[in-house]
């Protein structure tokens, strides 16, 4: 069975090998061959799956050594892989919502010309995601960690002749270099403390170290995916990365990729176990991005970048729950795969919405469009009222445990997170409410574009609405498959160990708060969006309003702090590599050459000055030898 | 001291020895088979000398290209046999009635000396450079070397096609005193070795065809500051005999390092006496540091080497350095290692000034070849960092470090009679601006030899002068090897520039020409570019054979 771990990986690095080097003539038939070997990796995994489910809970992980790496005296790197629960988890979500996403992009990318390397590139961040997620140890975890990077900066920017979209990639790159820098100091720590990368020997290792250097290390890796997982500071990139294609928001920035700074920090959980202020940085950064993010989707008019914001925000509640350590790991992941499915189908929804109207993604332009486009009415509905926690559906389950364990954490901490995570549950309530007000409900607004053509709003095809329709079931059902019975806890405690916390008030109780602000949240957006018509240009807003369209001035922040500083610093580096570094280097080459001028001219061309030179010469040896042995 | 006291010296003497018996005469034993790469050497070389008798002009010239090639290959094959046989390590000796010693320096040397010398020989015997004169193929040097240049016996020389063979003759008489310096092992046969190799080196200065004058000036000037050394050696010889009594190697260390204490009556005045040890070995290093090129004792060298041909120049860079360093190294680890807290300060010294003089002078040549000239002071000034190291590795590297130098120096010179205008080479730099556009694989080439001088990796110039620095700073010379790489920086600049002016200037309008060279000079080039990528990318094997080779017999 080991040995089938690395077909998972190379079916789609074979597919992206092929696509993006075979030309033209793969043109017709590209899309199928990427679709088809994302489904063999797929079935794999299930395969996989399957065998380790009739195991015991104690033997459950798999190891393939491939090859090795760096084999070098004292450092050890292997490519190996290790499947366990964690990776498995991992591995059915991306193969299997990526197989979905594939299926769906043959619809969607019908009519553009470079399909075939577009699914190249999607068949090659399949290969480095499942790295990312198989890999047994830290350095070859770097690399699947790059190539994600890599393969959704290709993405981002696949409509490069748009000079947003190129900005965009560009963008997204440079912030994650930021992140990147913070994995490779973290690994780079791990061998100078732990003599290894490997995950067996370095998370073992965490007891017998000082607190200090786990910390640093924890802190590093938190930058590492504050980078990956768009969270603050970091964050700015996601709603740029929405220029890409919308499969790839769905499967990329909304399912997967953006999702690999939870993996690390539960795969990392002995480190952060044992190192509690990086655990307390973890919460902040989690608890700040969740509102952080709520609040930009509130006033985004732009579809995609209303459910970047939701993204920002649902990972801020994943980070949360992943900081709050053995209580939180499992329910972390769990909301992880369930957001996986829901937000993978709201913006699945968003592309049929854009498919069928001429790309617009302005909401204000929409409404009423449930009646021409019922399947993603529903499957977009239906995802919806997932994400906000309506009772019985997959995100009531997933977020409802991430609350509790918030509170759980105890103490003041305990009470201020819980509270900051049901007001997020608020929010997350009235912009969903909103999305869904503007896109399907009330009067039509979208009028004739500059050349006059009308939008026709019209259901999208079968390739398209079949991935949402069974995405939306995962939508639905995932959530209570997991918690009843505690199937998930069960599953994922062998790896990521779990506790129950001490929680100051009942589950039942936490629940109900849900439910009540749930309904204050839709309340809210009912009576802004559904009571009254949705005027088609914004209005100006109140200040919040619009700081949080400018994505809360983050950009602004950037620019003066990081641009503006960067530039001054840059000018004051140059000054003094010109005056200083370059006055002492040219200062010496101009010296050298005035001495060599100098020296030259002993060279006469007389051999008698030659003779005196060498008797001068002979003569001080003589004299220092003597003097040598004098003293 | 009075003439009593000679007096009773000379009864002294007489009467031990007629006390003593008569002792029969022994027939002293010469081991010919080990001397074989001498012997052969030096026989072809009179065998050249006859044929320039007695053999018909006309073939003279292909005879003694052929026999000097043979030679030096067979003499190259018995160094190899000589080694296979266990003479470099296990059954390393002195030879010849404590003549000579055979041992692992002394075959590596040797080989080293024959395989430079037979690529040099190739430049040597190159006849397409210039263009024919009078229907016959000229080489670099003068059509009769004793008619004074420009006058009409020159011409009616030149215009009889007569061409100087006997250089090959006296290549092989140099290689011969060469292949027995580093192996002498008393202080006479040094001495000899020296001139003979040193005289036929003055000779080939002054015969080059073109500049002839500024030949003749070489020669006479390496000739004067020769014989000027020379005396140094002869003196410094004559104080160490009178300090041990003795001009073998093993004997003066013995006193040296006291474990012989018995006085020669005949010279009880001075033996034993430190002050005559001192000065003695002071001169000989003068003697033997003129010929390595040391600053202060390097003056002759830019001179001699842009007067005399280039082919002279890079057998002279080459083959010298190598036999000099031999000889140096046998004496300081043999001879006078008791002394070396006498030493080492001094060698410091020589050392320090050697790198940063060269680097630095070279800074602003404006000729190639004085250019290279100043290189080499440079580049022995790095050996003598791995000279002091006083280490076993300190002689396997600098063993290594003459072997790879070597090499990169006649490619190097091979190169330069390339490039040429009407009036022969063109030396001058500024005439090899834009070289890489218009003759983009010589210039390639020289590139790498300048690389390799410069260290950089890949190189074998690099492999060497990380094995000498490396010696020195284990030996405790830590200090010379942060000169070594601040001195090493500088070169890189003469280095750089030349591939600067080569590859990104505009070539000139009347630019010199890159003439295409026989089979026999590209072989030199090839087989130098060959040797410095090797010995730069897979360095190890060398290295081992140096360290087997690097022990010296006492």
């Amino acid at each position: 069975m080991e040995n089938l771990i690395a077909l998972l990986v190379a079916a789609p690095l074979l597919g992206a090998a092929v696509l993006l080097c075979g030309g033209r003539r793969l043109d017709r038939a590209g899309h199928w061959l990427g679709t088809l070997l994302a489904a063999v990796s797929f079935v794999i995994g299930v395969v996989l799956f399957l065998d380790m489910l009739g195991k015991g809970a104690e033997d459950r992980t798999l190891h393939q050594k491939l090859f090795s790496w760096i084999p070098v005296e004292g450092f050890q790197a292997d490519v190996a892989f290790q499947l366990d629960q964690l990776s498995m988890t991992f591995v059915l979500l991306i193969t299997g919502v990526g197989t979905l996403i594939h299926i769906y992009s043959i619809g969607y990318m019908e009519h553009d010309e470079r399909r075939r390397r577009f699914f190249g590139y999607l068949n090659l961040f399949l290969a480095a995601m499942l790295i990312l997620v198989i890999a047994d140890n830290y350095l070859l975890l770097y690399v699947g960690w790059e190539g994600v990077g890599l393969a959704s900066y290709l993405l981002i920017g696949f409509w490069q002749h748009k000079p947003s979209a190129a900005t965009a990639a560009k963008k997204a790159f440079l912030v994650n270099r930021v992140g990147d820098m913070g994995l490779s100091i973290a690994i780079m720590l791990m061998f100078t403390t732990f003599g290894t990368f490997a995950f067996g020997p370095v998370l073992e290792a965490t007891g017998e170290t000082s607190e200090g250097k786990l910390t640093a290390i924890g802190l590093m890796l938190l930058l590492a995916a504050c980078g990956k997982s768009a969270q603050v500071p970091l964050q700015s990139w996601l709603g740029d990365a929405m220029e890409g294609p919308t499969p790839v928001s769905a499967l990329i920035h909304a399912a997967t990729m953006v999702t690999a700074g939870v993996y690390l920090i539960v795969r990392s959980g002995a480190i952060f176990n044992a190192a509690p202020d990086a655990q307390l940085v973890v919460v902040v950064v989690g608890a700040v991005t969740l509102l952080f993010g709520a609040i930009v989707g509130c006033a985004k008019d732009d579809i995609k970048k209303a459910l970047a914001g939701s993204t920002m925000s649902q990972i801020g509640y994943m980070i949360l729950a992943a900081g709050l350590g053995p209580i939180g790991y499992v329910f972390a992941i769990m909301h992880l795969v369930t957001h996986g499915f829901f937000k993978a189908g709201l913006f699945l929804g968003a592309g049929s919405v854009m498919h069928g109207m001429n790309d617009e993604v302005d909401m204000r332009k929409y409404g009423g469009l449930r009646k021409y486009m019922p399947v993603t009415f529903i499957t977009f509905g239906l995802g919806y009222l997932a994400i906000i926690g309506f009772p019985g559906l997959s995100g009531f389950f997933s977020k409802d445990k991430i609350i509790e364990a918030a509170f759980a954490k105890g103490g003041t901490e305990g009470w201020i997170l819980g509270s900051v995570a049901l007001l997020g549950a608020a929010i997350t309530a009235f912009y969903m409410t909103r999305v869904m007000l503007l896109t399907f409900f009330g009067e039509k607004r979208w009028q004739p574009d500059a050349e006059g053509h009308e939008p026709h709003p019209h259901e999208s095809p079968k390739s398209m609405t079949i991935p949402m329709i069974i995405l939306a079931f995962g939508s639905v059902f995932a959530g209570g498959f997991f918690s009843i019975g505690d199937r998930f806890l069960n599953w994922l405690e062998p790896v990521t160990g779990h506790s129950h916390g001490h929680a100051p008030v009942s589950a039942t109780t936490v629940t109900a708060a849900t439910m009540v602000v749930l309904v204050i949240g839709v309340a809210i957006a009912w009576t802004m969006y559904g009571r009254k018509p949705v005027p088609v240009v914004a209005p100006r807003g109140s200040l919040l309003t619009r700081a949080a369209r400018r994505d809360l001035l983050q950009d602004d922040f950037n620019h003066v702090v990081l641009v503006r500083g960067g530039e001054h610093l840059t000018r004051s580096l140059v000054y003094v590599d010109h005056t200083l570094v370059d006055g002492v280097v040219n200062g010496t080459a101009a010296s050298m050459g005035g001495l060599s001028g100098r020296l030259r001219k002993l060279q006469n061309g007389y051999a008698r000055t030659y003779a005196v030179s060498m008797f001068g010469g002979t003569a001080v040896l003589i004299a220092a030898t003597l003097l040598m042995r004098a003293v | 001291m009075s003439a009593t006291a000679v007096h009773s010296l000379w009864t002294m003497a007489g009467g031990v020895t007629s006390a003593a018996p008569v002792e029969k005469f022994k027939a002293p034993v010469i081991e010919y088979t080990q001397l074989a790469p001498v012997l052969i050497v030096i026989g072809v070389a009179v065998v050249g000398v006859l044929v320039e008798a007695f053999v018909p002009r006309r073939a003279r010239y292909y005879t003694q290209v052929f026999l000097t090639v043979v030679a030096l290959a067979a003499a190259f094959a018995a160094v190899v046999g000589l080694a296979a046989g266990g003479y470099g390590t296990t059954k390393a000796h002195i030879a010849a009635m404590g003549a000579i010693a055979i041992d692992g320096p002394t075959l590596f040397l040797q080989g080293t000396i024959l395989l430079t010398s037979m690529v040099a020989v190739f430049t040597f015997a190159e006849r397409r450079l210039d263009p024919a004169s009078h229907g016959k193929h000229v080489d670099s040097f003068a059509a009769q070397a004793a008619s004074v240049p420009g006058s009409d016996s020159e011409k009616a020389a030149v215009k009889a096609g007569f061409t100087t063979t006997e250089v090959f003759p006296l290549v092989l008489f140099s290689v011969a005193g060469m292949l027995v310096f580093p192996a002498a092992n008393d202080l006479l046969t040094l001495f000899v070795a020296l001139e003979v190799f040193s005289l036929p080196l003055y000779l080939l200065c002054a015969v080059a065809r073109r500049k002839r004058l500024m030949s003749q000036e070489a020669a006479v000037k390496y000739f004067l500051l020769g014989a000027f050394s020379s005396a140094f050696l002869l003196f410094g010889i004559a104080l160490l005999y009178g300090y041990a009594g003795s001009v073998s190697y093993a004997a003066i260390a013995n006193v040296v390092d006291g474990s012989v204490t018995q006085i020669d009556p005949a010279l009880a005045d001075t033996m034993g006496n430190d002050a005559l040890l001192l000065i003695g070995g002071a001169m000989v290093l003068t003697g033997l540091l003129f010929k390595v090129g040391a600053v202060p004792f390097h003056m002759w060298t830019p001179d001699v080497y842009q007067g005399a041909p280039t082919p002279v120049t890079g057998f002279m860079a080459a083959a010298t350095k190598v036999a000099a360093f031999g000889a140096l190294l046998r004496l300081l680890y043999v001879v006078l290692p008791g002394l070396a807290w006498d030493w080492r300060p001094v060698m410091w010294a020589v050392a320090i000034i050697t790198m940063l003089g060269g680097a630095i002078v070279a800074i602003t040549q404006t000729d190639i070849k004085r250019l290279l000239a100043y290189s080499s002071i440079a580049h022995a000034g790095f050996i003598l960092a791995g000279v002091i190291a006083t280490t076993p590795d300190g002689i396997s590297s600098v063993l290594f470090y003459l072997g790879a130098y070597s090499f990169v120096t006649v490619g190097a010179f091979a190169v330069v009679t390339l490039v040429r205008d009407a009036g022969g080479e063109a030396t001058h730099l500024s005439k090899w601006a834009g070289l890489g556009r218009r003759s983009p694989l010589v210039a390639a080439v020289f590139a790498v030899f300048l690389l390799a001088f410069a260290g950089i990796p890949l190189t074998s110039g690099f492999s060497g002068k990380f094995a000498v620095f490396k010696a020195a700073a284990d030996g405790g010379a830590g200090g010379l090897v942060v000169v070594g790489v601040i001195s090493s920086a500088i070169a890189a600049f003469f280095y750089i520039r030349v591939i600067v002016l080569m590859f990104f200037s505009e070539p000139k309008a009347d630019g010199p020409t890159v003439a295409v060279p026989s089979p026999l000079t590209m072989t030199t080039i090839a087989v130098g570019v060959a040797v410095t990528l090797v010995l730069g990318l897979a360095p190890q094997y060398f290295l081992d054979l140096a360290s087997q080779a690097g022990v010296f017999v006492r």
